[in-house]
């Protein structure tokens, strides 16, 4: 048995048929294409498929597709103007070397954003790594994601977003 | 000649915009059309007899395509899985090689040991009827405990390794070893587990194959960190499928760590099936899948004994290790506790005399294989364990003991009587800098006002050598290894001057696309954006060995280095030609050919340019094109070096050990980028501390269940685990590569172990507490403090 479903995704307006099981994620990267968002582990513990769902920072593999029903969703791919106009956390993350593999990397930087906001753009390391506790990297030792976070709050702030 | 994009500079990393984008391509993300999908039933048991397999309920599934079985593969001959280096035991005889079915027929022998693989036209569809199968099994007793697998008695895992024993390996003389010990003025002793550990690379493992009819042509798509070695196993040992039909493509790789070093079943049975089922099929590995069937990693019991003189120095060490094997021989698990492990124990020091004894066992656990590090972090641990420990019992100063037994930087190049000769290397310079970082001068006070706060504050030091970079090929095959350790490069320039760099190395995280952009760059004056590395795939590369070890800026690059001076040469040939001058006046200088003393001059680009128009060109002389290969087999592997310095404190009352300090100062001969580097070494300090604190890969030793299976039970280091670091570097170059560069991947994950774990124990030795195990869990820990404490009371 299928269920229709129609969200908004980076703005643009989608829908599908979908199982009841079906994942948020599921239905983002097979039935979408949107590959951008990982699935890391299937206990929503590593964060690599951390979306924006109306705003709020969301592990979409712990969320159905038909629970996104009518909400507006954003992922990595949503989040630069173009390649040559990053976010500024996306920014930050290549200005300080905060990725390698990039298996981890959309969801960090989805969760990260979510972060400086929910925290007024005002953070310190303390805060910034007990924040990613929810997102694991196995790369990088966080050194530089924690500096990149630290780095963007600011950017975000005068850059508006 | 530095400039801003050439050899030391901070070039930011070219592959983060696809990355940061979400545009970046791994397996799972490729769209195949028509695609199946592929789902492994596993054994829900560490070791039973397959009496019989069901599939009549599966088999009317919806959405099933094809279900195989041990049996199927069996008929159609697909052959074992290998195990490709040959360790010769202290006899002589190599060691005992039992068989590695792709699916498990008769006998299943851990717990994720797959048994059948369901194929149908989704992933859930094929989950739903692999639900419905019946493997009736006879539950046999499981051989899980280590330290008891080589027991008389012990369940047997294997007829072609009776006892368990897989090697019985020796380094040394043990009877000259034994005069030394006769004569020290003291003995230090430590009896040590090296934990096990789970790799967990964040991208699960994935594979997809295509099978085209009408070319008999295979491609298969695999998260390897070797694509060309991976096809090479698959075509000469294990499925048959000639190596020019079978194309073999690893795309962007979310890290590997050494577990996407091997050939694993999945890939296997998934390229086999492909040309039986006529559409592609995917597989993708749960994280679940992922923790019981990536090879695992270290996995040693360890007895080590240190004699030293009255001075302090060191006359021998004796090593007895017992290593860890799984239930199956993985790709390269034989090297990794010998030629990868005794032939690092010399360390940084003149220890004249050391004998290692390595019996390699087989128990009812997945297989073990090299993991970040391969048998030079459990060398190290073993080395600096001790180092420490013999400090401690002669109450001397842990910095001052190991500068005493130093290699001195005039002995160099230096042999071991570990079968390693050292380039290189300046180990009191290394030491003292990090010690300055660290302020270790401070320590003391720092302890003090840490138990003014009821903590336990400790210090540890770690002083590693790792030997990266394997070579050169005619040793490591006199040693077993069936494989040769050179590295390829190919540099083809296109008409408008523009450059392919293709490495037979494979970046999965490490930045190849930038670094070796920057060499090339550097050499030869392209400009970075005029720069394109590509590799991963057998059908575009030129055979090449992959990334492991610390090797592919040492070997790789040195390999690009060579091509580099190929193109040089040719060119020079060009331009005299354009320039109506002689060859040997030609000079190459910042991308362009000149006539030295004149102002005649043709850059690169012109040169490149007449070799594919070649109107106005010495044709009788040279060929057209501008296209050079190289393959480099080094003189020796390469030595990097460090100390680190790890400063915590124990809560007493919680047991819990926070890392206040963490510094590190390593050689890594001349750095390309200094930034990629400093990630490479925050990286591996952070899997050095997960294996110090956190990491342990348990089974239950009855039922061999492995009980730390997902994230809720294997900790992983997450953020608030690890502290920012500081980094120093000493430079010694290697004197036997052309960038005289060594490896930087491993280090941290190498040296941070000890550095922790002597931390730890030199916080809770006041409490006279003697044997930290690792890993140092809070409760692990509290329970020595408190079984200590009721000691004392006692």
């Amino acid at each position: 048995m299928t269920i229709s479903v129609a969200m908004t995704v980076n703005g643009k307006p989608v829908s599908g048929k979908v199982e009841a099981r079906t994942l948020l994620v599921q239905f983002l990267r097979e039935h979408l294409g949107m590959t951008g968002t990982h699935v890391g582990c299937d206990t929503s513990q590593c964060g690599a498929c951390v979306v924006h769902v109306d705003g709020t920072s969301v592990k979409s593999c712990t969320m159905l597709a038909v629970q996104a029903e009518g909400a507006k969703v954003t992922t990595i791919e949503g989040l630069a103007a173009s390649a040559d106009k990053l976010h500024p956390m996306q920014e930050a993350f290549r200005d300080n070397h905060a990725l390698q593999c990039g298996f981890c990397t959309p969801g960090m930087v989805m969760s990260a954003i979510d972060m400086v906001k929910r925290h007024n753009y005002q953070l310190d390391e303390t805060t910034v790594r007990h924040e990613l506790e929810g997102n694991l990297c196995r790369c990088t030792g966080y050194h530089n994601i924690v500096k990149a976070i630290l780095a963007a709050a600011p950017a975000m702030k005068a850059a508006g977003v | 000649m530095t400039t801003a994009t050439g050899i030391g500079a901070r070039v930011k990393r070219r592959e983060d915009v696809r990355f940061l984008t979400g545009t970046g391509r791994y397996v799972d993300d490729l769209p195949l059309a028509r695609a199946t999908y592929a789902y492994f039933l596993r054994s829900p048991h560490a070791h039973a007899k397959i009496k019989g397999v069901d599939l009549s309920e599966a088999e009317k599934m919806p959405g099933v395509v094809a279900i195989f079985t041990g049996k199927d593969l069996a008929e159609a001959k697909v052959g074992s899985l290998i195990c490709g280096w040959v360790v010769k035991d202290k006899h002589g005889e190599p060691h005992k090689a039992p068989p590695h079915p792709v699916l498990a027929a008769d006998t299943v022998r851990y717990v994720g040991d797959p048994v059948v693989m369901v194929v149908a036209n989704s992933h859930d569809e094929a989950k739903d009827a692999a639900e419905k199968i019946k493997v009736d099994y006879e539950v046999l007793p499981a051989n899980v405990d280590l330290a008891k697998a080589l027991d008389k008695g012990t369940a047997q895992v294997h007829a072609e390794a009776p006892g368990n024993l897989i090697y019985d390996w020796e380094l040394g003389v043990k009877a000259d070893v034994d005069a030394a010990f006769a004569k020290a003025a003291h003995v230090t002793k430590i009896d040590i587990v090296n934990n096990r550990l789970i790799p967990n690379a964040m991208e699960p493992r994935a594979a997809a194959a295509e099978y085209d009819k009408g070319t008999g042509h295979y491609t298969l798509w695999s998260t390897s960190q070797n694509p060309h070695v991976l096809r090479l196993i698959l075509s000469a040992f294990v499925l048959g499928i000639p190596e020019h039909k079978l194309r073999v493509i690893a795309p962007d790789v979310g890290g590997g760590f050494g577990s996407k070093i091997f050939c694993y079943n999945e890939e296997t049975a998934v390229c086999w099936a492909s040309s039986r089922v006529g559409r592609p099929i995917k597989w993708t590995a749960e994280r679940s899948e992922s923790f019981m069937t990536d090879a695992h990693g270290r996995d040693h019991v360890t007895h080590a004994e240190l004699a030293l003189d009255k001075d302090g120095k060191f006359l021998a060490l004796k090593v007895e290790t017992i290593a860890n094997m799984g239930a199956y021989l993985s790709t390269f698990s034989t090297a990794v506790p010998t030629y990868l492990y005794a032939t690092l124990l010399a360390g940084q020091y003149t220890t004249p005399l050391i004998y290692a004894n390595v019996k390699a066992a087989v128990t009812h656990t997945a297989p073990v294989d090299a993991y970040r590090g391969a048998g030079r972090p459990e060398a190290t641990f073993v080395i600096e364990s001790i180092v420490s420990q013999a400090a401690k019992d002669l109450k001397v100063d842990p910095a001052e003991l190991r500068r005493k037994n130093f290699i001195p930087s005039t002995a160099f190049p230096y042999q071991t009587p570990v079968a390693l000769q050292y380039d290189s290397g300046n180990y009191p310079p290394i030491i003292d800098e990090a010690m300055k970082i660290a302020d270790y001068r401070g320590f003391e006070a720092r302890r003090a006002e840490a138990k003014s706060r009821g903590k336990l504050r400790g210090i540890g030091f770690s002083s590693y050598i790792e030997a990266c970079g394997l070579a050169p090929s005619q040793v490591i095959g006199q040693l077993g290894g069936g494989v040769g350790q050179w590295e390829s490069a190919q540099l083809k320039f296109n008409p408008t001057g523009n450059v392919q760099v293709i490495t037979g190395s494979h970046s999965h995280g490490q930045g190849h696309e930038t670094t070796f952009a920057q060499i090339v760059s550097d050499k030869l004056g392209v400009p970075l954006e005029n720069i394109e590395v590509v590799h991963g795939d057998t059908s575009t590369t030129t055979f090449g060995m992959g990334t492991y070890g610390s090797r592919s800026l040492a070997v790789g690059g040195s390999a690009i280095m060579k091509a580099a001076d190929k193109i040089i040469a040719k060119g020079k040939k060009i331009a005299a030609h354009l320039m109506e001058a002689s060859v040997d006046d030609v000079v190459f200088e910042d991308g362009t050919f000149k006539v030295a003393g004149t102002d005649k001059n043709v850059p690169l680009a012109q040169a490149v340019f007449a070799a594919y128009v070649p109107h106005n060109y010495p044709l009788a002389e040279i060929e057209p094109g501008m296209d050079e290969n190289a393959f480099y087999d080094p003189a020796n592997f390469v030595y990097p070096a460090g100390t680190q310095i790890c400063e915590v404190e124990v809560d007493p009352d919680t047991g819990e050990t926070q890392i206040v300090n963490f510094t590190a100062v390593d050689d890594f001969g001349n750095i390309i980028n200094p930034m990629i580097v400093e990630g490479q070494v925050h990286g591996g300090i952070a899997q050095g501390v997960g294996q110090a604190l956190l990491e342990h890969a348990v089974y239950d030793k009855e039922t061999g269940q492995l009980v730390s299976g997902s994230y809720m039970d294997y900790t992983m280091p997450r953020a608030d685990d690890v502290p920012s670091f500081k980094l120093g570097y000493k430079v010694t170059p290697c004197p036997h590569n052309p960038l005289g560069v060594k490896g930087c991947g491993e280090a941290g994950a190498i040296a941070a172990p000890a550095a922790v774990m002597n931390a730890v124990r030199d916080a809770l030795a006041p409490l006279g507490v003697t044997h930290v195990p690792m890993p140092a869990t809070p409760l692990s820990v509290w329970q020595l403090i408190h079984g200590a404490s009721r000691a004392a009371a006692e």
